[in-house]
């Protein structure tokens, strides 16, 4: 379990918001200009700060799901909760031009680079897939063949998250394999799957225990553990499998 | 004033503040889960408990014995990192009072010790007192292992990475070391009410 310690202390930064694009009817990216920004890894995150005018202030954390790169652009993808107090706000009211208080890089484990190496397997539940595309991203960007494998679930093709962009990088990339299941409706002649992730799914698009891939389980709580034991079940090495959790409900 | 987020409201605040919630954090009803790994199913025949390190001679435990041993039930509010806090929760376990008695120490420190390769640190005087348990119970049931069974050290007046799950054992430590969640950044000690989330704070 080592890993490069960050002690460095974490400073509340004012960001702008510069660009602003949907990526499903819920899911909106947003691309943050932060002066002063130190760069991160693939797989962190920041943790967001909204103030009313009376003081009142709530917290939330969102993966950087931007690809690690100099300069100081950031891009957040958000999905907005229907009675949630944080992502309403970030995925409905931010407008281009308005600014945003936010800190980071946080977070050290949950994170891939180029030289940690694969093969690679990338598990994701709906917005799971946030810190995933980071690595991804920094995969492509790199040039890098290392074999990966994305199995993503989601509940139907619209809500798929950068779809398009994935189409692409299996498309211009190396050794890049995404599969998606779309578990409560699918189009027509769909040929994936469509049920919940589960041991036979995993057996199928995992990488056999002996590769010793390293792999990384984003997504709402059961979804996570129920990956991750059937992981542990079918033979891979506790450690070399890393998961987050997005809570609070854990979906 | 300082910054101020352009047309945010936030949930509505009729009522005051609850005293009871840290800067920072909001209430919620379910318990999160919050772990870096695939969870641990050490079989209780297999489990022991130990207070080992900078200690004049360690003590181990089985679960058996160490169910045997008194066992209270209290009931305390926890704050996780995250933001969430929870009110009231009713848990049962061992005082580390009782674990520790008879323990002969010159430490000012402990490292938490767990199954999965995890780790905290703590200063000893935060485990003493009456402020800390292995819990193996949560509401009136045995500890699931997705929330840290069979046994979790629950420090409920630090940050909840600090109650560690699937706890095996305390180790003495005469320096401060960082354990696990405290090597990628998060704070040394972590008391909610200063807001010690991360390194620097
Ligand atoms: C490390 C990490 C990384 C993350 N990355 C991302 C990411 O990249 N993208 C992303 O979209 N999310 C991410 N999340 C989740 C994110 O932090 C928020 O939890 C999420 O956006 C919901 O926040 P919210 O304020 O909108 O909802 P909250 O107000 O927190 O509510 C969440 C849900 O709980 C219910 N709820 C909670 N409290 C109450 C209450 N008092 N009354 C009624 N209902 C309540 C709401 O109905 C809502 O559906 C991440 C979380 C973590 C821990």
């Amino acid at each position: 379990m080592a890993g490069t310690a960050l002690q460095r202390r974490l400073t509340w930064r004012v960001a702008e918001v510069v660009d602003l694009g949907d990526e499903t009817p819920r899911v909106r990216s947003l691309v943050l200009s932060v002066p002063g920004w130190p760069g991160h890894l693939a797989g962190q995150h920041v943790d967001v700060r909204l103030t009313a005018d009376d003081g009142y202030q709530a917290e939330r954390s969102y993966s950087i799901a931007s690809a690690p790169a100099a300069g100081e652009r950031l891009t957040l993808t958000v999905e907005r909760l229907a009675d949630g107090e944080v992502s309403p706000y970030l995925a409905g009211e931010l407008r281009a031009g308005d600014k945003l208080e936010l800190r980071g890089p946080i977070g050290g484990y949950f994170v891939w680079d180029i030289a940690i190496g694969g093969p690679l397997l990338l598990v994701a539940g709906g917005s799971g897939i946030c810190p995933l595309m980071a690595m991804l991203r920094l995969r492509q960007a790199a040039g890098s063949d290392i074999p990966t494998r994305l199995l993503y679930s989601s509940r139907s093709l619209e809500e798929v998250i950068y779809r398009n962009e994935l189409d692409r990088l299996v498309a211009t990339g190396t050794a890049l394999d995404v599969r998606l299941t779309l578990t409560r409706d699918q189009p027509e002649r769909w040929a994936g799957y469509h049920r919940r992730i589960d041991t036979d799914m995993l057996t199928e698009v995992a990488w056999a225990p002996n590769e010793r891939p390293l792999t990384f389980v984003c997504g709402p709580t059961p979804l996570v553990e129920s990956v991750a034991e059937s992981l542990v079940n079918l033979g891979h090495e506790p450690t070399r499998i890393k998961t987050e959790r997005f809570g609070p409900t854990g979906g | 004033m300082g910054f101020v987020s352009r047309a945010f409201k936030g949930r509505p605040r009729d009522q005051p503040r609850d005293a009871r919630v840290p800067p920072g954090q909001y209430l919620v009803r379910d318990f999160p889960v919050l772990s870096a790994g695939p969870t641990p199913h050490t079989p209780l025949a297999e489990w022991s408990f130990s207070i080992d390190g900078e200690v004049d001679a360690e003590k181990h435990w089985t679960w058996e014995e160490l169910r045997a041993l008194p066992s209270e039930t209290v009931t305390r509010d926890i704050h996780c990192v995250t933001k969430w806090s929870k009110l009231d929760t009713i848990w049962e376990g061992v005082s580390v009072d009782t674990l520790l008695e008879g323990v002969e120490t010159a430490a000012d420190y402990v490292m938490a010790v767990c199954d999965g390769g995890y780790t905290t640190n703590l200063p000893l005087e935060d485990l003493t007192g009456g402020k800390a348990w292995i819990a193996h119970a949560f509401d009136g049931q045995p500890l699931e292992s997705q929330h840290g069974g069979p046994g979790r050290l629950l420090v409920p007046h630090l940050y909840f990475w600090k109650s560690a799950k699937w706890i095996r054992g305390l180790r003495l430590m005469n320096d401060d070391s960082p354990g696990f969640w405290e090597t990628y950044g998060y704070h040394m000690y972590g008391d909610p009410w200063l807001e010690q989330r991360y390194s620097g704070d």
